[in-house]
């Protein structure tokens, strides 16, 4: 069989000493639509940014494509081009412009000529209805079209693997739905995409498998329909009756 | 009804009396004050050390001369400071144990220079190298006098960008390097724009007191403004010529700092319009 496309064996990390993740396994299929979900604390963000090479893993072992990218001798710069990642505030650059944005990573780190990266981000902004936001700042922009923004941004050098990180958190609820809308269209594409998430009805739409974190570690793994409707563990019972009791599922 | 005046307009009854008081007492100070200086018993032979307009002319062409060399010396540590100084500032915020000999050289240059006072630096650089006689390092004291300024300003230079950086909001800089930009792209296309943008109102105090400390090269006889005037006034005994320089002085420093101010208050006004 193939390798999975994104594999996690055993991951530990700690900050100072706050263990965050305590031996995390995970695999993800290409084509597969992973979402995260869990308590805050309990790790969702930090595997997110441990896989894009943002943050040192303690111990364990991450694969993309069957390749080992968490040992000596990895450049993280070629791992980091291929894998996308959208942050929950959005990270735009705030002294560039949307265009500027989008293609700075294609010029600077894929080595793009700069009129080829501007026509293919004019395409996406386009696409994503960002058209005549082309040349405006990120603070001239709603959340929303910042975000979509970002999503473009993360896009740009096709990568084979999207990590996206809360990303409608930070997001007012009417601007919420446009930017699910573009993580939908992806998903149709069949764009391999882990989310940490907190829209558990938009996971249970989207994910083909759903990863129930608890202090560290996977508790639960697997299908929406049964993670989310018959989970196994009693965490997980609590955890989305909670949700349920907030109101968002 | 009686229309109201424009003054009348702008200050209601609470504000006029506020500003007539502020007049009236700035009148009786300021004027206590010079009133002081000019009842003072001796007022007579100061005034014709110091404001005497035969002097003042005489004085004027070789002070203006020597104002010309502040300018020159002025104009070199400007193109050589916010250079060296970024350089200093890039090295101190690299990150990885790779870089840890250039942050700990960085590290001792802004300690050393910042530690020595300014007119040391002048006088060991100045007075100190050139005896030396080493081939290839050139003796003139306007070299030197440079050097020491570079030296100097640029370690506190080098910290003020630094500030910048560092208040640059760090997911900024994870954006950068999540692109697959290196840290020399993430610093000098997504940092350092928004650094120095952070801190060019404190640049531009470092400008207007770097123009005036030019004139401390004086020490190493070089003849720029304040020389001249001393040169001046040890040949007459006459303090008048020291007047001319001040008034030099005063004729950049103060149309520079209003620039500043003016330009401090807009950046803060776009930054606060910016984040509605």
């Amino acid at each position: 069989m193939a390798d999975p496309k994104l594999a996690l064996d055993g991951v530990h990390k700690a900050f100072g000493d706050k263990l965050v993740l305590r031996g995390i396994d995970l695999e993800v299929e290409d084509h597969e639509v992973v979402c995260l979900i869990g308590p805050s604390g309990c790790g969702k963000s930090t595997i997110l940014r441990c896989v894009d090479l943002l943050d040192t893993i303690d111990a364990g072992e991450i694969r993309l494509g069957g390749e080992v990218i968490t040992g000596r001798g990895v450049n993280a710069n070629d791992v980091r081009r291929r894998v996308g990642i959208v942050f929950q505030s959005f990270n735009l650059f705030a002294h560039m412009n949307v265009l500027d944005n989008v293609t700075l990573g294609a010029r600077r780190a894929l080595g793009v000529a700069r009129d080829v990266a501007e026509e293919q981000a004019g395409e996406m902004l386009v696409r994503f209805g960002l058209g005549d936001k082309i040349d405006q700042y990120p603070d001239r922009l709603s959340g929303g079209q910042q975000q979509r923004a970002a999503i473009v941004r993360a896009l740009m050098g096709d990568p084979e693997l999207l990590l996206l990180d809360e990303v409608t958190s930070a997001l007012d609820p009417e601007l919420v739905g446009e930017v699910l809308g573009v993580i939908r269209e992806l998903a149709g594409r069949g764009l391999t995409m882990v989310l940490a998430t907190h829209e558990m009805g938009f996971a249970r739409y989207v994910a083909s498998r759903v990863a129930f974190l608890h202090e560290g570690r996977v508790l639960e793994y697997g299908p929406p329909a049964k993670i989310l409707s018959e989970p196994e563990k009693p965490r997980t019972r609590e955890f989305l009756k909670r949700v349920i009791e907030a109101g968002r599922l | 009804m009686k229309r109201r005046s424009a003054l009348t307009e702008l200050l209601d009854e609470e504000g006029a009396k506020g500003a007539l008081l502020a007049a009236v007492s700035s009148i009786v100070v300021f004027g206590g004050l010079i009133a002081l200086v000019l009842t003072s018993p001796n007022w007579e032979k100061v005034q014709r050390q110091f404001f005497s307009w035969r002097h003042f002319k005489a004085a004027w062409p070789a002070v203006v001369d020597g104002f010309w060399l502040n300018v020159e010396l002025f104009f070199w540590a400007m193109l050589t400071i916010p250079v060296l100084a970024l350089l200093i500032a890039i090295a101190r915020s690299l990150r990885g144990p790779a870089f840890f000999p250039v942050r700990v050289l960085a590290v001792i240059y802004t300690d050393v220079f910042r530690g020595i006072p300014l007119i040391l630096l002048i006088f060991l650089l100045g007075f100190g190298v050139p005896p030396l006689d080493i081939t290839g390092l050139p003796s003139d004291p306007k070299f030197w006098g440079v050097t020491a300024l570079a030296l100097s300003y640029s370690a506190y230079t080098a910290e003020i960008y630094r500030s910048g950086i560092d208040a640059v909001p760090e997911s900024q800089r994870s954006s950068a390097r999540a692109l697959g930009l290196t840290q020399m792209q993430a610093l000098r296309f997504a940092i350092l724009p928004q650094a120095i943008r952070n801190v060019v109102p404190a640049l531009m105090n470092t400008v207007v007191s770097l123009q005036k400390d030019v004139a401390l090269l004086s020490v190493l006889g070089l003849r720029e403004a304040v020389r001249a005037a001393e040169i001046y006034k040890g040949r007459t005994f006459n303090f008048t010529a020291y007047l001319v320089a001040t008034l030099l002085f005063l004729a950049v420093s103060v149309p520079l700092t209003r620039f500043v101010d003016w330009y401090t208050s807009r950046d803060r006004a776009r930054r606060s319009q910016a984040a509605v």
